[in-house]
């Protein structure tokens, strides 16, 4: 059953095409990859489906729904999320609170002001925080962490709302080989909650992880398919591998 | 801790001070209530408000017509006017500069508001009903029943009673899961954004909640003073009450209040010592406050964990 599907998408800034009539479709419960050399579009057309751009022609649709012009806010409540390139955790904020804002975010003003639904949600951000390792800092600030942690705890803030599309870029950036590791472990057990669209640079942990993937190069998709598929087209060994 | 001692003193303080020096307490307390709305949209919300005289100072015009044109002194019809003005004027302004499709930026919405101040004191000076230049004078003393409330120890503990109850309020609140909110707005909108808050609506209600206590004060104000003048709606009280909050420490109510009290206690220290060049003493004084402590004079007594507090659940307060 398709998840997500865009159609078409061009993103144009100024003078630059950053993407050329992107199509992408992703199933329930697939775990996609987004590949190709650095500025070929795949952080643009993440942002295109997570809202944070608007394309300037093409549609996104979720669900069955054109949310083409809906706002990050919209598609968050309609079951998207997002971890952003530069880890975006909130670093005078403890570990334990971090996770209980993505958490809370569906709670009704009223029942947030009345702090109605802590104890409901006080198992859930512990369950967060041992899942991804960091329930032992739980009460320190994110600011505390090393780099390679704040992204997992970005991870389970994204993760946390249970979504059904999780959408990461590039979650392994600055991570050490072990940490690389160890995220890939993190990752795995979700398959059976949630798809998965992630950009990345690191080609064996994507391959370790995705069913399928997409190559885009120069704002266009070059290749979509199995990673076997993908891995064994000239074109892409040619365009991306080599450079890789 | 902090609380309990600054509560106690203000308890007593009248029991200890000369009468002028009571009358110039209460004024400082309501100026305290002002620097709380200030904090609430600067401090835990993240909203630059360089406007908040406006509401202080239209719901202070807004009981001083009341009284003078419709005889209504009355505390229970009075003081909710004051709060639904300043909240009506939050909410037009808040929902002119906060409520777009994407996120208005910090500098957008303090020029916008600042102007606002600007545009307001204009206005007043150029209204022949509001008084013009000279403001509405005499206004008549706010009533309970047949009580006249005139300034002295019982305006004094009526301005401390609710600065207690909004401190108690908005203490609550802050530390609500809606606190949490707050917070996560202040330190990253894009972030929450992508969560599912509805940022706009979360920093309208914020900036409109605001507006209220800063009508509440502005009534109190207008009825201690007996008048209202243009400067109450301006850039000048809107500017003093930014520094009352950083001086004392954003983001922490105790901070407003303390900031609140230590600026008016140190001005009025001053001006009695160095007639002519006290402003420049504070200016001074302020300044190196605000370099070398700048969390403010509420980072020497409480950690940085303990400012930013805990939300939704026991405090470690």
């Amino acid at each position: 059953m398709t998840l997500l599907e865009a159609k078409g998408l061009i993103k144009i800034f100024g003078k630059l095409t950053a993407l050329n009539g992107a199509d992408l479709t992703i199933a329930a419960n697939e775990f996609h990859g987004l590949i190709g050399p650095n500025g070929s579009g795949k952080s643009t057309l993440m942002k295109c489906i997570a809202g944070a751009e608007t394309p300037t022609q093409g549609t996104v649709t979720f669900g069955g729904h054109d949310i083409t012009q809906a706002s990050p806010a919209e598609r968050a409540r309609d079951g998207m999320s997002l971890k952003f390139q530069i880890t975006s955790v909130l670093p005078a904020l403890t570990l334990y609170d971090n996770i209980l804002l993505a958490l809370q975010a569906q709670t009704s003003l009223l029942n947030l002001a009345l702090s109605r639904t802590r104890g409901v949600l006080h198992d859930k951000v512990m369950a967060m925080l041992e899942q991804f390792r960091l329930v032992d800092r739980a009460h320190e600030p994110a600011s505390a962490l090393s780099h390679g942690q704040q992204q997992w705890l970005e991870i389970a803030m994204a993760l946390a709302p249970e979504p059904k599309l999780l959408l990461l870029d590039e979650p392994t950036g600055g991570m050490s080989l072990e940490e690389r590791r160890v995220t890939g472990e993190l990752l795995q057990p979700i398959k059976a909650r949630c798809s998965l669209v992630i950009v990345e640079h690191d080609l064996d942990f994507i391959r370790d992880i995705c069913d399928r993937l997409t190559v885009l190069d120069q704002g266009q998709i070059l290749q979509t398919g199995s990673v076997q598929h993908v891995q064994s087209c000239p074109k892409v060994q040619e365009v991306y591998l080599r450079r890789a | 801790m902090i609380e309990i001692a600054v509560l106690v003193i203000g308890l007593l303080l009248p029991l200890v001070l000369q009468d002028y020096l009571t009358v110039y307490a209460t004024r400082v307390l309501i100026l305290c209530l002002f620097a709380l709305s200030f904090d609430l949209v600067w401090g835990y919300a993240g909203i630059m408000s360089f406007g908040q005289a406006v509401f202080f100072g239209s719901a202070g015009y807004g009981v001083a017509l009341l009284a003078r044109d419709l005889g209504i002194t009355s505390i229970l019809l009075v003081l909710p006017a004051g709060i639904l003005i300043g909240f009506a004027f939050a909410l037009l302004l808040g929902g002119f500069l906060l409520l777009g499709r994407h996120p208005a930026s910090v500098i957008f919405v303090a020029l916008g508001t600042l102007t606002g101040s600007y545009a307001c004191d204009r206005l007043a000076r150029g209204w022949y009903y509001l008084g013009g230049q000279n403001g509405i004078p005499s206004i008549p003393p706010m009533t309970i029943g047949s009580y006249e409330l005139t300034e002295g120890p019982a305006y004094y503990y009526m301005a401390i009673g609710f600065l207690i109850v909004v401190y108690l309020l908005c203490r609550f609140l802050m530390r609500s899961q809606f606190g949490l909110a707050l917070a996560g707005l202040r330190e990253n909108e894009q972030r929450i954004a992508f969560f599912g808050y509805k940022v706009q609506h979360l920093k309208a209600i914020i900036f409109s909640l605001s507006g209220a206590i800063a009508g509440l004060a502005g009534s109190l104000y207008a009825f201690h003073e007996g008048f209202v003048w243009p400067n109450m709606l301006g850039v000048v009280i809107s500017t003093q009450v930014v520094l009352y909050v950083l001086f004392g420490g954003s983001g922490t109510l105790i901070g407003a209040v303390i900031g609140t009290v230590v600026i008016e206690a140190v001005s009025f220290w001053l001006s009695n010592s160095y007639q002519d060049i006290w402003p420049i003493i504070l200016g001074v004084l302020l300044l190196l406050v605000i370099l070398f402590r700048p969390a403010g004079l509420v980072s020497l007594l409480l950690s940085e964990r303990e400012r930013v507090g805990s939300f939704g659940r026991p405090g470690k307060r």
